[in-house]
């Protein structure tokens, strides 16, 4: 029937309005569940969700040892390249030659985080950090040498 | 104890003491423009800055919290930045009325606040047809916006004008009808006799579920009178920029931006001395101990609390409703505002008639 129709859409149309009015009005009633920080006045407590990607980093353990092994996929898989990896030989006790990197260069200007290279990673050598104040003066200084100077592969890393 | 009858009387008495009559409605005009444009730039600082702290809590943000105490001094910070801004004029634009309109728009807000009864014996204007006035009046608004799109020689204006034109005249129609259907109950036109028709009850209380459609129906039309979201398809930043006063900058944008706020409050205070009684404390039938214990909290906070409590409603809606399409808006009034109102003031009069209401 025409005039049931008719109300069914009104009462309808009513209860999503309500159904929306509610949760705002939760959200307005509940200010724990404001997402937003007071940044600069916060820095010392600042929490970030889990997935706050700021910027490439290697890890390196107490050693100076990290885990890459210049293997290259990272570079292959970054949409803009802004990894570059420099590798050179280095000679084993045994006197083989071995591949391995010589700098880790990360251009954090072209980074859009996308976490791509990180995926790519077989050892788990690089992970996205949770920093991001990262404006300097001179854009030179973007660009990154990721493992540190004088730090090996790790042993047993292949 | 202290009130605005009681102030104004003072005022009234120590006036006629030392000046002639003629003198004394001179200066007490004075005092109540005065009063007027005093009211309305505090209106606007506060309604602005509650609209800001309602949206940053709805959308789970903080909100202004950098300029004074817990940004509290947000909003004067901005209108100090509007006064210093430059008032351009586009050159194409037909300057006369491009300037003419948001006062306009101003005036339209100011004679509205006359016959709003602020308090109990307080009104600047107790005139007896005062409904009728407002309901008149209101509708005058959309001039103001029309010779603003018009005048801008801009194509988004005059879209956004037009918009607000098809709106407000379709709109005019349910908040008027529901207005109406007070009016039937209460049997008069003059706001001051509505209020004391609600002595013993407000109308939402006493008229039964056709009241509560009405009040809906009042307050959806009034949001879209009033061009504020869902209904701000005169504005609509996404589509038209910023509508009708895309050319404004500088303090004429900021006229416009208050009327907005003033005609907000103004709707809110009809809304509240119509269906919640005005100054009228909360009264239970004639339970004389409940009441008197009400009739402690001043008439004034009664009036303010209702009409915000109006205000917070309305900002709440924009901020949890997406805007309607033009041919959605027009289908909500005609096919489904209009024909519910229609039949809802018949329920309303039979029941006036019968004396169905308590």
């Amino acid at each position: 029937m025409f005039i049931l129709k008719y109300i069914k859409e009104v009462y309808n149309g009513l209860k999503s309005l309500v159904v929306g009015l509610r949760r705002t009005l939760y959200y307005f009633s509940h200010h724990k569940e404001i997402i937003t920080q007071q940044y600069p006045d916060n820095r010392d407590t600042l929490v970030f969700p889990d997935r706050f990607k700021g910027e490439v980093v290697m890890l390196h353990d107490d050693n100076n040892e990290h885990a890459c092994t210049g293997c290259t996929a990272c570079e292959l898989a970054c949409p803009n390249a802004t990894i570059k990896i420099i590798t050179k030989f280095d000679i084993t006790p045994e006197g083989k030659k071995k591949k391995a990197i010589d700098k880790f260069v990360y251009h954090l200007e072209l980074c859009t985080m996308c976490n791509l290279c990180v995926v790519a990673c077989p050892t788990n050598a690089i992970k996205m950090a949770q920093t991001f104040e990262h404006s300097v003066f001179n854009r030179a200084e973007l660009t990154k040498v990721l493992n540190k100077p004088a730090s090996k592969i790790r042993e047993g890393v292949e | 104890m202290w009130s605005f009858s009681k102030i104004s009387k003072l005022i009234d008495s120590w006036l006629s003491v030392n000046f002639s009559s003629t003198w004394t409605m001179v200066i007490e005009m004075v005092i109540a423009g005065i009063a007027v444009i005093t009211l309305f730039a505090l209106l606007g600082l506060v309604l602005v800055l509650m609209e800001r702290r309602v949206a940053a809590w709805i959308q789970i943000r903080l909100g202004p919290n950098r300029v004074g105490p817990g940004g509290m001094l947000q909003s004067l910070a901005d209108t100090l930045k509007l006064l210093v801004k430059e008032g351009m004029t586009p050159d194409g634009a037909d300057k006369f009325l491009f300037n003419l309109a948001p006062f306009i728009a101003m005036i339209v807000a100011m004679l509205l606040m006359a016959p709003i009864a602020f308090a109990s014996n307080f009104q600047l204007w107790d005139l007896n047809i005062g409904v009728l006035y407002v309901t008149a009046i209101s509708s005058l608004m959309v001039i103001s916006i029309l010779m603003a799109g018009w005048a801008s020689n801009n194509k988004y204006s005059l879209m956004g004008a037009m918009r607000s034109g098809a709106q407000i005249v379709s709109y005019e129609l349910s908040a008027g009808l529901s207005i109406m259907s007070i009016v039937v109950l209460s049997g008069s036109l003059n706001l001051n006799e509505i209020i004391q028709s609600q002595a013993d009850g407000w109308w939402l209380f006493k008229g039964h579920i056709p009241v509560v459609i009405a009040f809906i129906i009042f307050i959806i039309a009034v949001t879209a009178e009033t061009n504020r979201a869902p209904f701000d398809l005169a504005e609509a930043e996404s589509e038209l920029t910023a509508g009708f006063h895309t050319e404004y900058s500088g303090m004429k944008f900021a006229l416009f931006f208050l009327a907005e706020y003033i005609n907000v409050f103004i709707v809110c205070a009809i809304g509240a001395t119509l269906f919640l009684g005005g100054w009228m404390p909360f009264h239970i039938g004639h339970w004389q101990a409940f009441n008197h214990v009400m009739d402690f909290i001043p008439s004034s906070i009664w009036f303010f609390g209702k009409t915000f409590f109006l205000i917070f409603l309305i900002m709440w809606f924009r901020w949890t409703f997406p805007r309607l399409r033009i041919d959605q808006l027009l289908d909500l009034e005609w096919k489904y505002l209009l024909p519910i109102s229609m039949f809802n003031i018949l329920l309303i009069t039979l029941m006036a008639i019968l004396g169905w209401h308590f």
